[in-house]
This record gives structure tokens, sequence and C-alpha cells, in this order.
């Protein structure tokens, strides 16, 4: 470890902590309905749909609605990929994507998930990558942010029958948030040696004599949606560790920011939207405490070193190099690490799988804890605010108080929603990698033997009910076992934790505002940040604990003994 | 249902031209005009021949030659198939590839003896430079001053002093090496 390594880090979190304050506020103004600058644009597809933007939705109704264009997304991207092979923009003559892999691949876009079970530069054509693959990041990014804004309505409005109008809310995030954003991003992504380019593969002959192939593509307006809608699917096969995906150090700096930019801004906006800042800052101060904590830890890992290598005579001065690129280093890469999982985007710039015990044990307990921390653009304020109602709740159990947050009085019905939405999540992770750590149909997708194989499994449903996206990549993704379990555990990870949330929101929104009295719990302090933490690490976290023993923390023990698998 | 289908189809056509066609390649068209190397994969011509991009790295076996890390890019540097060993810190397969890269040596900088993420890293430390200078320097008939000279030209260092690692590109310096001679 190092100061300078400390700085890079520094400098990430105090641009996102400076940039959250004005997009929490820009996201706040969309969702009011105040930026209407496009207005020909939304009249346009509001009178082609044959809606009133107007009109507002009970959560029911929103629920439908977002499943709607959900399924239609899943379709058209399913028959874009299967098509591929006879459809334009496909200067490599790439065949259609399998139907296993098409099915996996359009629900992990659909959901936000950008799991890859395939490798971009030899398996998408330009158009899925285009109009297939990236419509999804934007359009599951503006749906998980139009979700966001629905839940702080209920929380913000009293005694209201209705959460807002869903295509007025997916239409505006698109238009005035992510389009904007993604083209002044890729603007520097470009400029930063990103490719954005039609042309067929160029082979170069190389200064020995040999040849090689240089992929191209439309890469940089895909990288900026993929990092500011925390969806994380690559370009390229092995993500933004590729050179081309992230050339140098300042598109990492920037990248970075991307990741975790928007999630954490909206934790601002909900502060805004409540009438109450101070209530937005204190979820805040949580998120970002547990992305500075989860840092500390995998950089120390990371910089350590492997000691087994060590051992063999390798110098340590650069830390566990193995899978990174020298242009990141381990600080660049351990903070990357621990934000993508956080946040649940699922890009990488080195690879999990070869980090050190730890340090990889720290990435796969983020996304076990809910994927809240600061979790997806929307997603993660949304499954944020069902752990407030815990907190809550057991804040209350503790002083005998009917538990309350904001005015709302939280009773039986919202606690009992918000358990079973936090429970799907360790159920999914749980319960399939207990399967598949018996199936030999499962288990010959393992690359490493001894505990890390099982850390492979783990890390792969973790990832997928989180909705994260980034893997242990030794495991071998593409089989049939592999596409349709993950696939399924996406599809619940997302769609089985919206609707009882929604339903939360529902309930919320229809009771009245009270006003705060002397005798209310006040939730915007350091008690309420701690207790919060708290909840989140024992009820997010716990379960969890057997298998982390049984995966990294073993694999520590066992290299600290000098055991190799 | 009929009431959803038709905004959902409106929609999803509506965004699917908007930001999955006619905004990217207007971008695309913008990129190619501003940006004309970057947008193409900062490719290195020599004698109007392509011979690699700047970006990535290519294979070096010569002893002449300055050596990039060790790929897992399909058969070794392939731009068409990125990849990593993707192998745990305990795995027997990793400490017996890196007993391979040390040939014997010891205090070998860490990234001459790992395989890079991308498969394409086409950059080394300083430290793993500096130790292949000696050989260079036999093979070329070069004094190990002069090689050095150049290598030090090539570092990169941290961008603004902060961000990043110090860098030496293995292409562009072995193409120096080349116009040395």
């Amino acid at each position: 470890m190092s100061w300078i390594g400390w700085a890079q880090i520094a400098l990430v979190l105090l641009a996102v902590t400076a940039t959250a304050v004005p997009l929490g506020g820009a996201m706040a103004a969309i969702a009011e309905g105040r930026w209407r600058v496009l207005a020909p644009v939304e009249n346009l597809l509001y009178r082609a749909a044959g809606i009133d933007p107007a009109r507002g939705m009970g959560w029911r109704a929103y629920v439908l609605a977002m499943l709607a264009v959900n399924l239609a997304g899943f379709l058209l991207l399913y028959a874009l990929l299967r098509l591929q092979g006879v459809l334009p923009f496909n200067p490599q003559g790439l065949d259609g994507v399998p139907p296993w892999l098409a099915f996996n691949t359009a629900i992990s876009f659909v959901t936000n998930t950008n799991w890859q079970a395939y490798s971009g530069e030899a398996a998408m054509s330009y158009l899925s990558q285009m109009a297939g693959l990236a419509v999804q990041n934007f359009l599951s990014a503006a749906t998980g942010i139009a979700l966001a804004f629905a839940v702080i309505r209920a929380f913000a409005r009293g005694g209201a029958s209705d959460l807002g109008n869903f295509w007025a809310d997916l239409t505006r995030v698109t238009l005035y948030l992510l389009l904007p954003l993604c083209l002044v991003f890729a603007a520097f992504m470009v400029a930063g040696g990103v490719p954005q380019s039609l042309s067929a593969y160029v082979t170069a002959n190389t200064v020995e004599g040999g040849t090689q192939t240089i992929p191209m593509g439309p890469a940089a307006f895909q990288i900026a949606i993929k990092q500011l809608g925390t969806n994380g699917g690559g370009f390229f096969g092995v993500n933004s560790a590729h050179p081309f995906e992230n050339p140098t150090p300042w598109t990492n700096f920037l990248q970075s920011w991307a990741i975790i930019a928007l999630p954490m801004g909206l934790a601002l906006t909900f502060g805004r939207m409540v009438g109450d800042r101070r209530q937005g800052w204190a979820i805040f101060a949580v998120m970002m405490l547990f992305v500075v904590a989860g840092t500390l830890a995998t950089y120390a890992a990371e910089a350590g070193g492997n000691p087994l290598h060590l051992a063999q005579g390798v110098a340590q001065g650069l830390g566990n190099m193995e899978g990174k690129e020298v242009r990141f280093g381990t600080s660049a890469s351990a903070l990357w690490a621990v934000i993508t999982t956080g946040a649940s985007n699922g890009a990488v710039n080195a690879m999990h799988d070869s980090f050190m015990p730890l340090g990889g044990l720290v990435p796969l307990f983020l996304i076990q804890l809910g994927e809240v921390l600061p979790g997806g653009v929307g997603s993660g304020l949304y499954g944020m605010l069902v752990f407030v109602l815990l907190a809550v709740f057991v804040a209350g159990l503790m002083v005998g108080r009917t538990p309350e947050y904001l005015g709302k009085k939280v009773q039986a019905r919202e606690v009992k929603l918000a358990m079973l939405a936090v429970l799907i999540v360790p159920l999914c992770i749980l319960g399939f990698t207990a399967v598949a750590a018996v199936l030999p149909v499962a288990l010959a997708s393992v690359q490493d033997a001894g505990p890390h194989g099982l850390s492979e499994l783990l890390y792969a449903y973790s990832s997928a009910a989180g909705n994260n996206g980034s893997a242990f990549g030794g495991l071998t993704a593409d089989t049939p076992w592999m596409n349709t379990t993950l696939g399924i555990v996406m599809l619940l990870g997302r769609f089985a934790v919206i609707v009882p949330v929604l339903a939360i929101a529902g309930s919320i929104a229809a009771k009245p505002r009270l006003p705060q009295s002397a005798g209310s719990f006040p939730t915007h302090g350091p008690l309420f940040v701690g207790l919060l933490a708290g909840v989140i690490l024992i009820l997010g976290g716990l379960q969890f604990l057997p298998s982390l023993f049984l995966g990294p923390l073993a694999e520590h023990f066992a290299m600290l003994a000098g055991q190799t698998f | 249902m009929i009431a959803l289908l038709r905004p959902a189809l409106v929609f999803l056509g509506g965004f699917t031209l908007i930001l999955g066609l006619a905004v990217p390649l207007a971008f695309t068209a913008l990129a190619q005009l501003v940006f004309p190397h970057q947008a193409n994969g900062s490719l290195i011509e020599r004698n109007a021949r392509v011979v690699g991009s700047e970006l990535l790295a290519q294979g070096f076996e010569g002893p002449g030659y300055f050596h990039p890390r060790a790929s897992n890019a399909g058969q070794g540097y392939d731009g068409g198939a990125s990849g990593a060993t993707n192998l745990g810190p305990t795995s027997a397969a990793l400490l017996e590839a890196v007993t391979g890269r040390l040939e014997g040596r010891r205090g070998v900088a860490a990234d001459a003896a790992t395989a890079s993420g991308s498969g394409l890293d086409p950059h080394i430390s300083p430290e793993n430079a500096m130790a292949q200078i000696p050989r260079i320097a036999a093979a070329r008939g070069l004094t190990p001053q002069r090689v050095l000279g150049l290598m030090e030209q090539h570092i990169e260092g941290r961008t603004f002093g902060v961000l990043g690692e110090a860098r030496v590109n293995v292409l562009k310096l072995n193409l120096a090496l080349d116009g040395a001679r």
C-alpha cells in the first residue's frame, strides 16, 4: 500500500461526493417533471402509445407497465441475438447466438445484471451490441430509477393513491439523464482511445512477422451507458480490463466515478423529495461507510501480494498482479472491485477470480449484502429503503413504540413484505449454490480445485441474484445448466424483489404523513447511520457467514499454511 | 392486455430507434470526424502496413526485444479473444506457470511472473523492463546504457502525477529500438 494509492482512491470518492449533490438535484427535478426540454419528442411517444403522462398509477398498474416493457424488451433482444447472422452491421459474419446463451443473455441485460456467458468480440455483432444490448442497458437503468422515483413518492406524499406515471418516468429518465450524460461520457472515452467504429476487425502484421487480429466496434457509446447505468456488460470479453475498453488511468478514473455516481446521487434525490435533505445524507453515509471499509480491506489484501509467489522468488512490491493490468495496479483495481460489487455494476478492470482470498471475499460479500451499498441505479435506493424500514422496526421493538419513518407508520403489512423482499436473494444464492455443489452437471463448470472452486459457484449465484454481473471468471458459464439456472436466479433477484417493494410503496403512499413529535426516532443522525449499517450487516450478511468460511476464508488459511490446490 | 401492449411496444420500438440506431450512428460519425485515430483502434503503421495498435500487446519472443507480460488471450496476444487465466491465488496450476516464467531467477517483478487481466496488457513495469536490458543489449550489440536511455524515455508516469502506475509501452519501445539500430 502506498500513500499515492490511497490518494487515487480518495480522489474518486471525493469526485463522487461532489457530483452527488448536483446529480441528486437533477434527478429530483426530473422526477418532479420540472425538466421538459424535449417535450415534443416526449409528446410524440405519448401520443403514439396512447397514454396520458399526467395520469398517476397505483402500485399494481405501475408494476404491470414496467413488466410489460421489460417482457417486450426480453423478446426483442432474444430475437435479435438469435437472428444476428442474417441482420446488418455484422462485418465479422458472426452466427446467431445459440438458444440457451441467448436466453441467459437476454434476461441478463433486461434485469440490469449483465452477466456475460459470452465474449463480446467473438460472439456479438455490432447490431446486437448497439441496438440490442445497449438499448436494454438504457431501459433497465431507466426502469430502476423510475421504480426508485415511485418508491420515493410514496414516502414524500401523504394519503396518496398513486405513485406517478411509469411511462413518463421511463421517458424522462432516459431523455434528460441517461442520454445526455452518456453522450458527454462517450466523447471522453473516444478521446482516451476507446474505439467507435463500424468497420471490420483489422489484421496487423506484427513486428516479429506474425499476424494479430485487432477488434473494432461501436464501443465507446455502449461503455458510457454500461457504467452510468450500473449495467456492467463489457463490449469486449474481459470488460474494462481490456485496453480498448479502458485504455488509460484517466478513463479508469472516469469509469470508476461513473459506476457509483448515480446510485449515490439518488440517496440525495430521496432527501430532497421527502423535504429533508439530512435523510438523504444519512443513507449516503451508510453507503459510503461500506465502500470505504471494503476498499481498505481489499486494497490491503491485494497490495500485500501472494505469499506463495513470494516464496517462489517473485517480488511482491507491485502486489498481486495475476489478472491485473500494469496501468491500473492494485490500488485502482481494488477500489474498482469494491464499487462495482457494492453498486451492482459488475464491470471489472481486473479478474476477481485471481484476487487474494480476502480480496475476493469483500466483493462477494458486498453483493450478498443485498446490492444496496450503493446498489444499482434505482434498485440500490429502493433496496436500501427496505433495510431502513427494517431498521426502524428493530428500533421500535427496542423502545416499544409503533415504528415510523418520515411520519409514516410502519405496520405489520410493510414489515412482512420487507422481509419477503430481503429473503428472496439469500434463498436464491444459498439454495442454488447448495444444489450446484452436489450436481455433477454443475460441478463440471468449476475451474479451481479446493475451497476456491466453491467460491466460484457461490460468486456466480450471488452475482446473478444481486443482478451484479461480475464473475469469478474461471467458471465455465456457457453450459445449458448454468445458463438456465443463472437466468432464473437473475429474474427472481430482479422482479421477485420489485413486486413486494412496490407493494410496500403502495401501502406507504396511502398513509398520512404525521408530524414529527418529541418521541419520534430521529433517522438522520449518526445513531441511525450505525443502526442501519448494523441491520444491513446482520440481516443481510449473517446467513452467508458459513458459506464464506467454507470458501474464501478456508482458502486464506490454507494459503497461510502453504497449501495449494 | 391490449392497453399495456401498445405503450410497451411503442416505447420499446421508439427507444430502440433513438438509443440503438439514430444516436449511436450519429455519434460514430462524429467520433470518426473528431478523433479518427482513437476511434479506429489507435493503429500504428509502418510503410503503409498496420503493425499493431499502441493499446494492445503483441507477442515478442526474440532476445533483442522487450517481452510483454504473459498472455492468456487465445493462443497468446490474440486480439480476437481477450482473456485471463482466472486461476485463484492457491492454484497449483498458477504456481507452476509462475515457476516456468521465473526460469530459476529470484526477485522478479510481479508483472513479469504473472498473466495480465486482458491478455493484451500493452505495458510492463519499469522494474520488469530494467531486468530485460542486459539480454537486449547483448543481442543487439548495443551498450546497456543506450538501451536503458531508450527505455527511460518510454516510461509513462502517473496521470496528473497521481492516477495509475508508472509503465512502459512494449510495442512503442521495441519500435524505437528497431529505429535505433
